[in-house]
C-alpha cells in the first residue's frame, strides 16, 4: 500500500508534466490547426538552453534561467508562430505538421551537436528528499512538481474564464470566424496561445529536468505522451488534456513498477488504441458530427 | 427475395424518393422538424424556405452526410437511411453542393471520368484495367453536351466560376443517375451561365426523364424550373404545390415577407 | 462555338512511335534503371553500396509517397514497417533457411496485413489519427525489436544476413547485389507507376482533395484511404526486406520514430505527390550526407532546414521547382 501511495504520486507528478505539454499542445491546435509534432522538443530544450546560457555567458543561475527562459518564448512561442506557422498555414495543416517534424529534428539534433550528448544535471529548487507520509516515503520533488504545475494550470483556468483577454482567446479557440466578427484580434490571440504554450512548455521543463536530468532526447518519450494525453482526454478540450495528462503519468508509473519496465511505454500505447476504438472522441470530449 | 422487392417497386413505381417523418436536432435545434415529402418519377421538384430554414440539413440527412435523429428516406422503395453517401451514389443518388466542389489539380475529363468510374467493375477491373475506365467517349459527350467541349483538358481550377457549376453539374450526370439533388445550383452564377445552366437541366430531364430536386435561394430560377416546389420553414413543410399555387400561398408570403 | 473536336483518348499509333502507354516517367524509370546498372562499374564496394542505399530507402519513400503524397494521408511508421520488414526477412532466411524470395513476399503481406489493421480503426474517427496511432505502432515495433532478444536480438541485432541468389547465380558481391536491387526497384516502380495513372490514382488524387466530394461521386473512400496506407506500407516492408540483405546486419536503431519523420521528410523534399519524387528526395536524404561526410550529425539539420524552407517557398519540393524551371524555359522556347 505504502509503495503504492509513492508510485501514485510519482505519477500524478509526471501526468502533471504531461498535462502541461497536452495543453499547450491543446491549445495551439484549436486555435491555428497546429499539431506540433515537436511538442516533446519543446519541453526538453528550455533546460537545455538554460544551462546553455549558464555556461556560456558564467551567469549565475538565476541570470542563467532568465535568459534561456526568455530567449526560448521568444523563438519558440513568437518567431515559430511568425516564421514557420504564419508562411505555412496557408498550404494547409498537413506541411505544416511535418514542418514541426523538420523543426523537431531541428531542435533535437542542435541541443546533441550546441550543447551536449551527454545527459546534464539540472538545479532543482528543492532538496532532492524524501518524506514520510503513512509509511511511505514521497519524493519532495515529486509534491513540488504537483504543487507547481497544479497552480500554473489553476491560473490558466483563471485566465481563460476569468478575464477579458482570457474568454477572447477561448473564443478564437472555438471559432475563430466568429470571434474575427465580435471584433475580437484573432491574431493576436492565436501568438497569445503560441506564448503560452512556450510558456507552458518552460515551466514543464524547468519542472521535470531536475529528475530526467536535461538530455537531447528528452522529448521522444514527453512528446508522445502528450499526443497520447491530448486525445486520451479529449482532442479539442483543455480540461480533457489535464485529465487526459494526468491518466497517463499515473499509468505510466503503475506500469513501470507492476508490469514491466521494459514495456511501461507500450501500456500508455495500449491504451491510446483502447481509447480511439472504443471513444475516439476522447474521455471528455464530445461526439462530432459528420459535415459537409 | 427480388422479385418481392420488385413487387414493392411496381406498387410505388412512380415514386423515386419518399422521405417520412424525417428530424435532425443539434443538441436542443431541431433543424428539421417532422418533414415528410415525396418524388416522382421524372419531376423536378424544388424546395425553397428562408435561409436557416433546415433545407441544407434535410439535404444532408437524405444524402448520408448527416444521421437523422428520427424517419426514413425510401429510394425507390427500399429503405436507404443512414446508408454511406459513397454507397447512395452508387445505388443512383448523385448530387452537386452548396459550394463549388471540382477537383481543381484533375483535368474537366478526369474530373468526369472519377465521376463516372466507381459504377462500373470492381476494384481489381478498376486496377487493371484502361486507364480512363472506358468512359473517355462518355465524358466527351457530356461536357460538350454541357456546351464545355473547348475545355475538356484544361485543369479544372483553371476554369471560371460558371464553368466550374457547369461540370459540377455534368459530374452528376456522369453515372446516369436514378435522381439528381441539386444544391443551389444557381448560387453565384450569372445571367447567362445561369440560362444555359437551367436549359441544360431541362434537356436532361426530357431527354432521359432525370428526376431531380432542387434546393434554391432564386425564386424565379426555382418556379421557372420546378413542376412541383415545397416550401420549408423553421424545419417543417409549410406548403406545397405548382409554383403558381405556391406563390400565391398566403402562408409562403408571410414567410418571405413577414418579417 | 463551333461542335468541339472529338478527343480520341488513345492518340493514333503511327508505325515509329512508341506503345501509347508510355510516358515521360516510364521513360525515365526505364533509363534510371539502365543508367544504374552500368553506374557502380569501378565505384568500388562502398560507391556501389550508397547507390544501392539510395534505392532501398527510394522504396520506402515511394510507399510513404503514396500514403501522403497521393492519398494525403500522416503516417509516422514507415521507418517501423520498413524495420517489419527487414526483420522479418532477415529471421526468416537465417533462422528459418526461407528462400529471400517468399521472404521478401511474406514482408510485404505482412506490412500490408498490418497497415489494413492499424488504418481501420484509425480512419473511421479521422483522417488524422492515423498519425497518432502510427506513431503509437512505431513506439511498440521499437520496443519489441529491442526487448524480444529470443527473436530480434535485441540491441546486438541480426547478423550475417544471406544476399539472395538469382536461378543459381549468387548475387553476394556489391555490384551483383546492386544490379540486383536495380531490378527489383524498378519493378516496384513500374507497379506503383502503373497504379497512380489507373483510375485508382484518380480516386487517391480525388480522396487527397475533397474526400467529402469524392464520396458523393461512388468513391469508396474509406477502402481506397486504407489501401493506399497499406500499399504504402507494404513498400516500406519490401524496401525491408531488400535492406536487410544489403547490410547484411540489422539492429533497431534504423527503425525509430525520428527515423519515420526523417522519411516523411524526405517525400516533401523530393516532392511529394510526383512519381519520380522519391529518388530525388532519398538522394538528398541519404546519398547526399554520405558524399557530404564532413557535415557529419550537422546534416541532419542542415537537411530540416531546407525540408522548411522548401514547405515555405515551394511546398511541391524539388520536383516542384524542376517542374516550374522547366514551364519556364520550355515557356520561353515556346512563345516565339
Amino acid at each position: 500500500m505504502a509503495e503504492f501511495i509513492a508510485y501514485l504520486i510519482a505519477g500524478i507528478a509526471t501526468g502533471a508534466i504531461y498535462a502541461l505539454a497536452a495543453i499547450g499542445f491543446t491549445l495551439v491546435w484549436q486555435t491555428s490547426q497546429t499539431i506540433n509534432f515537436a511538442q516533446g522538443e519543446f519541453v526538453m530544450l528550455p533546460a537545455v538552453l538554460v544551462l546553455l546560457a549558464i555556461k556560456l555567458f558564467g551567469a549565475p543561475i538565476w541570470l542563467g534561467a532568465l535568459i534561456g527562459i526568455a530567449a526560448f518564448i521568444l523563438i519558440f512561442g513568437v518567431g515559430f508562430k511568425l516564421t514557420v506557422v504564419d508562411p505555412m498555414i496557408k498550404h494547409g495543416v498537413l506541411p505544416l505538421a511535418i514542418a514541426t517534424m523538420a523543426l523537431s529534428i531541428i531542435m533535437k539534433e542542435g541541443a546533441k551537436d550546441g550543447f551536449s550528448a551527454e545527459a546534464q544535471n539540472f538545479p532543482s529548487f528543492v532538496p532532492s528528499q524524501t518524506i514520510q507520509v503513512f509509511g511511505a516515503s514521497i519524493s519532495l520533488q515529486h509534491l513540488a512538481i504537483i504543487a507547481v504545475a497544479f497552480a500554473v494550470i489553476g491560473a490558466l483556468q483563471w485566465f481563460v474564464g476569468g478575464t477579458r483577454l482570457g474568454r477572447q482567446m477561448q473564443a478564437t479557440a472555438q471559432n475563430p470566424t466568429v470571434a474575427r466578427i465580435l471584433g475580437i484580434p484573432v491574431e493576436r490571440m492565436v501568438l497569445l496561445t503560441f506564448v503560452i504554450n512556450a510558456a507552458l512548455a518552460v515551466v514543464a521543463s524547468v519542472l521535470i529536468s531536475p529528475i530526467y536530468l536535461a538530455k537531447f532526447s528528452n522529448g521522444e518519450v514527453i512528446g508522445l505522451f502528450a499526443f497520447i494525453a491530448a486525445i486520451v482526454g479529449g482532442f479539442n478540450q483543455v480540461r480533457g488534456a489535464l485529465v487526459g495528462g494526468l491518466i497517463v503519468g499515473i499509468v505510466d508509473s503503475m506500469a513501470a513498477a507492476y508490469i514491466s519496465t521494459q514495456y511501461r511505454l507500450a501500456v500508455p500505447l495500449v491504451l491510446l488504441v483502447v481509447v480511439i476504438l472504443l471513444k475516439p472522441e476522447g474521455l471528455m470530449g464530445r461526439k462530432e458530427e459528420r459535415r459537409v | 427475395m427480388a422479385q418481392v422487392l420488385e413487387a414493392n417497386k411496381v406498387i410505388e413505381a412512380n415514386k423515386v424518393l419518399e422521405v417520412t417523418n424525417l428530424h435532425k436536432a443539434f443538441g436542443g435545434i431541431k433543424a428539421v422538424n417532422g418533414v415528410s415529402f415525396s418524388v416522382n418519377e421524372g419531376e423536378i421538384l424544388g424546395i425553397i424556405g428562408p435561409n436557416g430554414c433546415g433545407k441544407s440539413t434535410l439535404f444532408n440527412c437524405i444524402l448520408g452526410q448527416l444521421e437523422p435523429t428520427e424517419g426514413s428516406v425510401k429510394l425507390d422503395g427500399r429503405d436507404v437511411t443512414n446508408l454511406r453517401p459513397s454507397e447512395l451514389n452508387r445505388r443512383g443518388v448523385s448530387r452537386t453542393f452548396q459550394l463549388l466542389q471540382v477537383f481543381p489539380e484533375l483535368s474537366v475529363r478526369e474530373n468526369l471520368i472519377l465521376a463516372g468510374q466507381e459504377h462500373e467493375g470492381s476494384m481489381l477491373s478498376r486496377f487493371f484495367g484502361a486507364r480512363d475506365a472506358g468512359l473517355s467517349k462518355k465524358a466527351d459527350q457530356m461536357i460538350s453536351f454541357f456546351k464545355l467541349g473547348h475545355l475538356i483538358d484544361e485543369k479544372a481550377g483553371g476554369l471560371s466560376y460558371g464553368q466550374q457549376k457547369l461540370l459540377d453539374a455534368a459530374m452528376a450526370f456522369m453515372a446516369g443517375p436514378r435522381l439528381v439533388l441539386l444544391d443551389e445550383p444557381a448560387g453565384g452564377v450569372n445571367l447567362t451561365m445561369l440560362g444555359d445552366l437551367k436549359e441544360r437541366l431541362r434537356a436532361i430531364n426530357a431527354e432521359q426523364g432525370a428526376t431531380f430536386v432542387v434546393i434554391e435561394h432564386n425564386m424565379d430560377f426555382v418556379m421557372s424550373l420546378c413542376s412541383r416546389v415545397i416550401v420549408l420553414a423553421e424545419g417543417k413543410v409549410l406548403a406545397e404545390g405548382t409554383p403558381a399555387e405556391v406563390r400565391a400561398n398566403p402562408a409562403v408570403i408571410e414567410a418571405y415577407l413577414g418579417h | 462555338m463551333t461542335a468541339p473536336a472529338t478527343h480520341e483518348s488513345l492518340p493514333q499509333r503511327s508505325r515509329l512511335s512508341l506503345p501509347a502507354f508510355v510516358d515521360g516517367s516510364l521513360l525515365t524509370l526505364m533509363a534510371g534503371a539502365v543508367i544504374l546498372w552500368f553506374a557502380p562499374v569501378g565505384m568500388g564496394r562502398y560507391g556501389t553500396y550508397v547507390l544501392s542505399l539510395w534505392l532501398v530507402m527510394s522504396v520506402a519513400v515511394m510507399g510513404l509517397n503514396l500514403t501522403l503524397g497521393y492519398a494525403g494521408l500522416k503516417s509516422l511508421a514507415q521507418a517501423a514497417f520498413m524495420g517489419l520488414g527487414a526483420y522479418t526477412t532477415a529471421i526468416l532466411t537465417t533462422k528459418y533457411g526461407v528462400s529471400w524470395y517468399a521472404a521478401f513476399a511474406l514482408s510485404g503481406l505482412l506490412t500490408f496485413a498490418v497497415g489494413l489493421v492499424l488504418g481501420f480503426p484509425a480512419l473511421r474517427v479521422k483522417a488524422h489519427y492515423l498519425a497518432f496511432v502510427t506513431l503509437a505502432f512505431s513506439t511498440l515495433i521499437w520496443l519489441i525489436m529491442r526487448n524480444e532478444q529470443w527473436l530480434t536480438g535485441g540491441v546486438f541485432g541480426i547478423a550475417n544476413i544471406n544476399r539472395p541468389e538469382f536461378f543459381g547465380i549468387k548475387l553476394f558481391g556489391a555490384l551483383e547485389f546492386h544490379r540486383f536491387v536495380v531490378v527489383v526497384t524498378f519493378i516496384l516502380a513500374v507497379v506503383l507507376w502503373w497504379m497512380i495513372r489507373s483510375p485508382w490514382g484518380r480516386a487517391f488524387t480525388a480522396l487527397r482533395e475533397n474526400p467529402i466530394r469524392a464520396a458523393s461521386l461512388g468513391v469508396d473512400t474509406r477502402t481506397y484511404t486504407l489501401l493506399a496506407f497499406a500499399i504504402g506500407s507494404a513498400y516500406a516492408g519490401f524496401a525491408g526486406a531488400l535492406y536487410a540483405p544489403l547490410v547484411e546486419f540489422i539492429d533497431p536503431s534504423p527503425f525509430s520514430l525520428s527515423q519515420s519523420f526523417f522519411l516523411l521528410l524526405m517525400v516533401v523534399a523530393g516532392g511529394s505527390g510526383y512519381l519520380l519524387g522519391p529518388f530525388i528526395g532519398a538522394l538528398l536524404g541519404v546519398v547526399l550526407p554520405e558524399w557530404l561526410r564532413f557535415a557529419g550529425s550537422l546534416y541532419l539539420i542542415i537537411f530540416a532546414t531546407i525540408v522548411m524552407l522548401l514547405l515555405i517557398a515551394c511546398p511541391q519540393g524539388v520536383s516542384g521547382l524542376l517542374e516550374r524551371g522547366w514551364a519556364k524555359v520550355s515557356g520561353k522556347t515556346g512563345a516565339r
